[in-house]
């Protein structure tokens, strides 16, 4: 909680208070808060006695957790995957919790997805300690005193961290590359700046979207071209960062000790997986250590908490935003709703029960349900269906010209020759015209219709070969058509012109 | 002076055909239309050298008299009121091509009572030499000359009305429906029969009156939605009917750009139709066709969103995406989103307009008054080119248009518009629409894409709305 979000808190229809000097790493003191009408209480033990809701950030330990009572509700990262005995204990005590980590990732609770928040300070982050640790520029410059040429950057895994270090990394003005088992994120990649490492891999790649937009375990076939890549890419790179996680399970080893090797000493690798072993070799958590060939493998697992004040104040407006959502009525009641998509996903333990894992969300994850794709044809089979393509066409046009020729033989037997001659030039000009006009653009179209008017005025000849004949009313019918084909041709023709005019490249 | 006139002819076709051809790109389109009126140009001069032609100084003074009403039109009219203009004249070709046809049928008449041939004009010699089997077939031509332009005529009066707000764009039919264009149809057959066999008057006066019938009717009986097509329709009829002509009098030219005409006018009209997923059939047999079943419910809420916050989301994004439609042109909006689309340029935020065929009232209508307001055409594009971007953009703004962006088009399949290709804007990141109020569109149909999450509505006229926007995006 920042002093910002318990006024936003306090909106709510809730009273807010905070552990004394919770908030001084963040740089917020107890005298802010105050300041913001939250109430300041010195040991943890009173405040948990106090509030109906408690909010923390890192998993709750056994001793907090023997202090929830029933009724009172819990918010918190939990890792309910992996605290059997956390759930066990909140279950006994009849509390609520709700673990940041299992809000699910559909748009609307974006706003209270403090995984990405998270994930994207840990990425910014990733890429200053690199450069801390780096010992030459970024960006690539020409000096008096030589050329410097720019840092190559990979970053392996392009989650909300990846994309978070690249869009770091290319502000800095290194050359980015990354890489993702996800073909389908190579575009937002791209939008970042940085360029995506493509595998010269035929099967079939996962589809990410499938599994709510994380990674899944690759084939074997898979990492192997994988990791070709990567050795092939070793040597040239400065700095590499990877986030490459799988959900509920141990870091993919990505990283090995032969690519390790084969870096430039002064390299630096960030290893954002560190928490989970690593996906470098040789990474340990939470310290840096350097190879003997002069790489520093950073395997730090706190960088949220080396950004204290960015990333307090990400997480209270998670948590607002959770307690706005559990608070429809903004009047400092928790309304519990077990029908809500994100607060049920987000639920582990609720009134004596464990609702983990929660069933899979009514609206469906990031993608919608990924488009059906064409199995990919082989060459025969294209073949083969261009060939009956062909005959299609080919059936359809002879169709079509049997046809027409014996319609036009029926008139031809009827029709005096006078008419087929002209007939023939119709036929012909028909054909002109269906060629001509499907090339015409289609920004073209109103400009195309004004044109076609102006020259259908071609009426006029019609009127003007026959005024000349005697009689009044053939006169007087020819003067008026005369009359208004020429307003036609003159205003059809202008107004194309008008038209056309105002069309201009940029 | 024969051989010089058909000369002219042949050159007067071909550069109508270089004419048309050379709309395939907005450069050579600026050059194609001199094409055109020197197509036209001579081929009336030829003419009135040619043999034949009479009375030259009334010909002259009537084209010119002519020439100045078109020419204070066509500089007067705003590029808004297109639609209207272009079924204006199409009545004219329409109603000429009525006249011209009738002319014909007195000379058959004159020749027919002439003592000699001497005293007759020179499409009345050309008759005089006829067979009457080839006359009775000329009667055929200039009979349905006559019949495709009352109805154009018609036509084009009503769809005039209609695009001008005069008449009710709804639309509305006699009782008897359809069996009364049926009726009038069959009527006129049997007229045709009749002129056939007796080459008197009555039957094609007869006749005229049924097709000017079915030209209002037919047109009064199709929604406003579907004006496109009905436009393009017409102008092909306006072709057909110059080529019949054309038949009648012999003359080559006018079957040949009748025929152009003709064809321009039909492939438009398929374009439109296939842009909407409906039959050229269902489209002019007039309003939507029955739904299958209970449209699909929409669920949530619209919500609304004022100018502050658009200007923030458009200050936040890098690519905008824009769907104008009819709405932004009833609103003369379209100098606002051009400035619009300037000042965020300017920021170096990629712009783009998408455009559905059948956006606004007449095919090609938004690129024109975009043109107008000078948005470069390059950054114009057509919906196949840009639909697969929508993911990509951070915001797409929805201008006046409604249809062709509704997702029930895709979702529901008992959508009256189900299968029409539409603008996928909802995938964009944020989508803002641009509307009067909550109603539906001019079809009727609820628009899934106003209750999406991402989606939320600025109410307001556009013009007034963009005004305020402008002012706080500098």
């Amino acid at each position: 909680m920042t002093p910002d979000s318990a006024k936003q808190l306090q909106k709510l229809g809730y009273d807010c208070a905070i552990e004394s000097g919770a908030g001084a790493a963040a740089g917020f003191s107890d005298a802010a808060y105050e300041a913001a009408g939250v109430e300041v209480i010195k040991t943890p033990a009173a405040l948990w006695k106090a509030s109906d809701i408690v909010a923390k950030v890192r998993q709750p330990d056994a001793t907090e957790l023997k202090r929830l009572t029933k009724g009172k509700t819990l918010i918190s990262f939990f890792n309910p995957a992996g605290n059997e005995e956390g759930m066990e204990l909140a279950k006994s005590k009849g509390a609520n919790v709700i673990a940041m980590e299992m809000v699910p990732r559909i748009s609307r609770a974006q706003k209270m997805d403090a995984l990405s928040s998270m994930a994207n300070i840990a990425g910014y982050r990733a890429v200053i300690e690199a450069g801390n640790n780096f010992g030459r520029f970024f960006t690539g410059q020409i000096t008096a005193a030589g050329k410097v040429p720019p840092a190559k950057v990979l970053v392996v895994g392009a989650g909300v961290a990846g994309l978070a270090a690249i869009g770091t990394s290319t502000s800095l003005g290194a050359v980015t590359y990354a890489f993702d088992v996800r073909p389908e994120v190579a575009e937002q990649v791209e939008s970042m700046g940085a360029e995506f490492v493509y595998l010269d891999f035929e099967e079939e790649q996962q589809d990410g979207a499938a599994t709510g937009g994380y990674a899944s375990v690759s084939s074997p076939e898979f990492r192997e071209a994988q990791l070709a890549k990567f050795r092939e890419l070793a040597p040239e790179m400065d700095i590499v960062i990877t986030t490459a996680l799988i959900p509920n399970r141990d870091a993919p080893k990505l990283w090995l000790a032969d690519m390790i090797a084969a870096m430039k000493p002064g390299s630096v690798i960030v290893d954002l997986a560190a928490e989970r072993g690593g996906n470098a070799e040789g990474t340990v958590a939470d310290e840096k250590v350097v190879t003997e060939n002069g790489v520093t493998i950073i395997g730090y697992t706190d960088f949220p908490s080396r950004m204290a004040a960015q990333s307090s104040s990400l997480y209270a407006t998670n948590i607002r935003h959770m307690m706005a959502d559990l608070t429809p009525e903004k009047d400092g009641q928790v309304n519990h709703d077990m029908e809500d998509d994100v607060i049920r996903g987000a639920t582990v333990a609720f009134e004596g029960e464990i609702t983990f894992p929660p069933p899979p969300p009514k609206v469906q994850a990031i993608a919608a349900k990924p488009k059906e794709t064409v199995p990919e044809l082989t060459p025969e089979e294209k073949r083969a269906q261009e060939i009956e393509a062909f005959k299609a066409q080919t059936k359809s046009q002879v169709s079509m010209l049997v046809g027409g020729g014996a319609l036009l033989l029926l008139v031809g037997l009827f029709a005096p020759a006078s008419f087929m001659q002209h007939f023939i030039v119709f036929a012909l000009s028909c054909f002109v015209g269906f060629q001509v006009i499907w090339g015409v653009a289609h920004s073209l179209h109103t400009p195309l219709m004004a044109v076609t008017n102006a020259i259908s005025s071609i009426i006029i000849l019609g009127a003007l070969m026959q005024i000349g004949s005697g009689s009044f009313l053939v006169i007087l019918l020819a003067a008026l058509s005369v009359f208004m084909a020429g307003i036609n041709i003159f205003g059809g023709f202008l107004v194309t012109r008008r038209m056309l005019a105002m069309f201009q490249k940029s | 002076m024969i051989g010089f006139t058909t000369a002219a002819y042949v050159v007067a076709a071909v550069l109508f055909i270089l004419s048309l051809g050379g709309l395939s790109n907005q450069e050579s389109a600026k050059r194609a239309v001199w094409y055109g009126i020197a197509g036209m140009g001579l081929a009336v001069f030829a003419t009135l050298i040619g043999p034949g032609s009479g009375l030259w100084l009334l010909s002259l003074i009537l084209i010119a008299g002519g020439g100045i009403i078109g020419t204070y039109v066509a500089k007067k009219v705003q590029m808004t009121e297109m639609p209207q203009l272009v079924a204006a004249m199409h009545s004219l070709v329409g109603l000429a091509a009525v006249f011209v046809g009738f002319i014909a049928h007195f000379e058959i008449g004159n020749v027919a009572a002439a003592a000699s041939t001497d005293d007759l004009g020179s499409f009345a010699k050309l008759i005089a030499k006829k067979s009457p089997a080839e006359i009775a077939f000329l009667r055929v031509e200039l009979f349905l000359g006559i019949f495709i332009g009352a109805i154009t005529f018609t036509g084009s009066v009503i769809a005039f009305g209609k695009l001008a707000g005069k008449v009710t764009s709804a639309a509305t039919k006699l009782p008897g429906g359809h069996m009364l264009n049926a009726g009038a149809a069959g009527l006129s057959f049997l007229c045709l029969i009749w002129y056939f066999n007796t080459g008197g008057f009555l039957p094609l006066m007869l006749m005229t009156l049924a097709a000017l019938f079915i030209g209002y009717h037919l047109i009064m009986g199709i929604g406003g939605a579907d004006m496109p097509v009905v436009v393009s329709m017409l102008n092909s009829y306006s072709g057909w009917a110059a080529a019949a002509i054309g038949f009648s009098l012999g003359n080559d030219l006018l079957i040949v750009v009748g025929a152009l005409v003709g064809s321009s006018g039909a492939i438009l009209s398929y374009i439109m139709c296939k842009a909407m997923n409906r039959s050229f059939v269902s489209v002019i047999l007039g309003g939507f066709g029955g739904t299958t079943g209970p449209a699909m419910e929409v669920e949530g809420e619209q919500i609304a969103i004022d100018a502050d916050g658009v200007s923030t989301a458009l200050d936040e994004a890098d690519s905008v995406i824009i769907i104008p439609g009819y709405g932004m042109a009833v609103a003369q909006a379209q100098q606002n989103v051009a400035e619009l689309t300037r000042r965020l340029r300017a920021k170096g935020k990629d712009v783009r307009f998408a455009i559905h065929p059948v956006a606004g009232r007449l095919p090609g209508h938004m690129n024109v008054l975009l043109a107008e307001a000078k948005v470069p055409y390059d950054i114009v594009l057509e919906m196949d080119e840009i639909n697969e971007d929508f993911p990509e953009t951070d915001v797409a703004i929805v201008i006046g248009s409604n249809d062709i962006v509704n997702p029930a088009a895709q979702e529901d399949p008992n959508s009256p518009i189900a299968g029409m290709p539409v603008l996928e804007c909802w995938k964009a990141k944020q989508v803002f629409v641009s509307k009067r109020g909550q109603g539906t569109g001019y079809s009727g149909i609820e628009n899934p894409l106003f209750f999406k999450d991402n989606t939320r509505m600025f109410y307001g006229d556009a013009k007034a709305s963009l005004d305020t926007l402008l002012t706080m995006i500098s």
